[in-house]
């Protein structure tokens, strides 16, 4: 088995006495695409935010390859920039920088953390925008900017530092069926460079497309893991049953 | 001659004065149908003894030697005395609306106030005298010695007039004030060089705030007159009739000795003006045709023989200025208006914005502290601010005016502005500070490029509207000494006796300044609204 990307052991999280992540057990291997499943309250976002730093953990384990987070307060942001350099995240709302254009949403780390050189960030930039194929909107405002435009922008500024590791939240929640398709096209592509991927969603159909191994979570515990077919098709536990009835049902999506 | 401690007192004071006048009302309806009628007079017992003074257990009760010939008009009248509480710089106004009948308050005689209203005889002679500090007697002997020096008087006044004249003459520097309790203070502490003011404020200073010496020389002569609105020459001859008699009987020489304002150069003056008395009177009206250059306000019997003496700015019989005469200094106070509001705003950004991200990131005993400031400055007056940076703290560290208006009003839009500026970083989404986290930049870059940048967007049409707030309120620094676009236009509003083209002008000037403000907020709006 090759080396793992993201490896969490036994994590624990719990927010004001209630318990999120009971004992989260989860080893994501380098250059593959992973689904992570649950329906909404399932604990899927807070295992990426506790992964990237942005939520402490009580107990545990989290690694991004020899990068270890332990478990208490989250470390200061110095103590944190070979986690950022590790992982990139792309948010559910993409939470572009509102004042910025889309280009200078993905220059401002790249040029200010020091990485790169302001031209070679704007050069890096447009190519990334190129590849996404939202390069005619890089003056554009996240305003004016569609949901899917938008998403392509925060993708590209997530890889603007060239994570090996990329974390993505609801990347389907603002897309229509199209759309999706064509955003499963683009991450599988991202995937085949080398790239490790763990995509948060409850869209079945999405997660066939883009993903080679689903881990399903209930109530904050990883509750079955394995091929992504073989997971969707012939589920065993209830909670992946329940979700594969909840997506087939029009009224619950 | 009025005044001594105003503070927001001020505002308690034309509140009491209100009721005052209100109980002053009722009172004087019910005595008309009782008794005498009465004879409301107005003054402000702020100004204090030896002229109109409040009994400290009943502010009804006033005592003074003004208060004392209110009574002997009023006596020889046959009528009861009723006093009306007025501030000092709207007797004249007072007097003309018909709020009372007749205002003293040691009101100096001056040819633009006979021009306007009908005057009494001049029943005191004041000296303008020069106030300096010890070590200064052999220095400043006169106004010329003063030239670049900061000289002190009340807004308003004769003196404040005489020092204007100096100005352009000698190259004094003028420094006005609301009080005359603080240009001594100022004195003794070396905020100001000399201060010229009226012998009898100079001697209650002297008593008050030993520490300096007040020349003997007179820089100039004048007069305490009673005034009456210009409808009212038939009761004003008839209180001069009554003074004339009081004066020849001894009566106002006793009155004048019980307060303590009695001397040999008052002696004199009343001989004299017994003298001119017993000469037959002026008709107004021959006086006017054959006198009309020198002698523009022939309006009393008496006058004929004391105008002379009275100080004047002009040389009496001038026109009053016009408007153009009075715009370039409401343009220069207009400046200083401008000066002062930038500079503060300038200080309380750079404060407020420290103080929101000290209340946002800090940790508790900081945000305590800070939130103690904002609640402590927001709720106290910014005039109680101002008094006490200027006076309170001139024992620890003497600020000049300028600064101290700059920092009064500076700080006190600080507290306001980091509301805004807290408020304003508060709204930016969580989601966007986490992403640049995520993104390896550090709280302070996220602060200065992602989070600053939108805040101030946000914060930028209340803090416009701050700054208009700000423009206004720096009127309150007349308080401590600068004078500014509202002091300037209250100086020319006195002068001509009208509020009407003064406040037209004031106010139009105010908008030249806020409009474009306004303007040029809406469009960094626009621009930004993205």
């Amino acid at each position: 088995m090759t080396a793992c990307a993201l490896t969490l052991e036994q994590v624990t999280l719990s927010r004001e006495g209630r318990a999120v992540l009971r004992g989260v057990d989860l080893a994501v291997p380098t250059g593959e695409v992973w689904a992570l499943m649950g329906v909404s309250g399932a604990g899927k976002s807070t295992i990426l935010r506790a992964a990237v730093a942005l939520e402490a953990f009580d107990g545990g384990r989290i690694a991004l390859g020899d990068v270890a987070l332990v478990p208490g307060r989250v470390p200061p942001e110095s103590q944190l920039h070979a986690l950022r350099r590790r992982v990139g995240m792309v948010f559910q709302q993409h939470a572009l920088f509102a004042h910025l254009p889309a280009r200078d949403n993905i220059t401002l780390a790249p040029i200010h953390t020091g990485a790169l050189a302001p031209a070679a960030a704007r050069d890096a930039a447009m190519r990334l925008l190129d590849a996404l194929g939202v390069a005619h909107r890089a003056d554009a405002y996240p305003a004016q900017l569609s949901g899917g435009e938008a998403q392509r922008v925060a993708i590209a500024r997530a890889l603007a530092l060239d994570p090996p590791l990329l974390l993505m939240d609801e990347p389907t929640a603002a897309l229509d069926p199209a759309r999706r398709m064509a955003l499963a096209g683009t991450l599988r592509q991202l995937a085949q460079g080398g790239r490790t991927l763990l995509i948060t969603t409850h869209d079945l159909g999405f997660a066939r497309a883009v993903a080679d191994r689903v881990a399903v979570l209930s109530h904050g515990v990883v509750v079955e893991c394995g091929p992504v077919r073989a997971v969707l098709d012939t589920p065993t536990h209830d909670a992946t049953k329940e979700l594969l009835r909840s997506a087939t049902d029009p009224a619950s999506s | 001659m009025w005044r001594t401690m105003r503070l927001p007192i001020q505002l308690a004071i034309l509140f009491t004065a209100v009721l005052l006048s209100a109980c002053n009302r009722s009172a004087s309806d019910t005595a008309t149908t009782a008794a005498a009628p009465t004879l409301r007079w107005g003054g402000d017992a702020e100004g204090g003894a030896p002229f109109v003074e409040a009994d400290p257990g009943n502010s009804q009760i006033v005592r003074g030697f003004d208060v004392d010939i209110a009574a002997m008009i009023a006596a020889g009248l046959g009528r009861s005395p009723q006093f009306v509480q007025v501030s000092w710089p709207s007797i004249e106004q007072s007097v003309a609306r018909g709020d009372f009948e007749v205002g003293m308050s040691g009101l100096e005689d001056r040819p633009e106030l006979r021009a306007r209203m009908a005057v009494s005889l001049p029943y005191f002679e004041f000296r303008e005298v020069l106030a300096v500090r010890p070590s200064d007697t052999t220095r400043f002997r006169t106004l010329a010695d003063l030239a670049k020096r900061r000289v002190a008087t009340l807004g308003s006044t004769q003196a404040y007039t005489m020092l204007l004249e100096a100005q352009r003459v000698h190259g004094v520097i003028p420094v006005s004030y609301d009080d005359d309790v603080h240009p001594y203070k100022d004195l003794v502490a070396g905020r100001v060089d000399a201060v010229l003011l009226d012998h009898v404020l100079a001697d209650r200073a002297m008593r008050r705030t030993p520490g300096f010496v007040v020349r003997a020389e007179p820089v100039a002569i004048g007069h305490y007159v009673a005034v009456f609105a210009p409808g009212q020459r038939a009761l004003r001859d008839s209180a001069d009739a009554v003074l004339r008699a009081r004066l020849i009987d001894g009566t106002l020489e006793r009155t004048f000795r019980t307060w303590g304002v009695w001397d040999d150069a008052q002696a004199r003056y009343q001989q004299q003006l017994i003298a001119r008395l017993a000469t037959p009177p002026v008709d107004d009206t021959t006086a006017a045709n054959t006198n009309a250059n020198a002698n523009a306000n022939a309006n009393a019997p008496a006058n004929a023989g004391t105008d002379a003496a009275a100080p004047t700015a002009r040389p009496s019989g001038a026109q009053y200025p016009s408007f153009a005469a009075y715009l370039p200094a409401l343009l220069r106070a207009a400046a200083i208006t401008l000066g002062i509001s930038l500079a503060a705003m300038g200080l309380a950004m750079v404060v407020g914005g420290a103080v929101a991200t000290g209340r946002v990131y800090g940790g508790p005993v900081l945000r305590l502290v800070l939130t103690t400031y904002v609640e402590v400055v927001r709720g106290t007056p910014v005039l109680l601010q101002l008094f006490v940076l200027y006076y309170g703290l001139s024992g620890v560290i003497r600020l000049p005016a300028m600064l101290a208006a700059m920092l009064g009003l500076g700080l006190n839009y600080a507290a306001y502005e980091s509301e805004i500026y807290r408020s304003a970083l508060m709204a930016i989404p969580r989601a966007q500070l986490e992403a640049a986290r995520t993104l390896g930049l550090t709280e302070w870059q996220i602060l200065r490029l992602v989070r600053g940048p939108q805040a101030l967007r946000l914060a930028l049409a209340p803090m416009t509207n701050d700054f208009v707030a700000l423009l206004k309120d720096s009127s309150l620094v007349s308080v401590i000494t600068v004078v500014e676009l509202t002091k300037q236009t209250a100086i020319y509003a006195t002068n001509s006796g009208s509020w009407v083209i003064p406040g037209f002008l004031c106010g139009a000037i105010y908008l030249c300044m806020s409009l474009p403000l306004s303007r040029l907020a809406r469009r960094l709006e626009a621009r930004w609204s993205i």
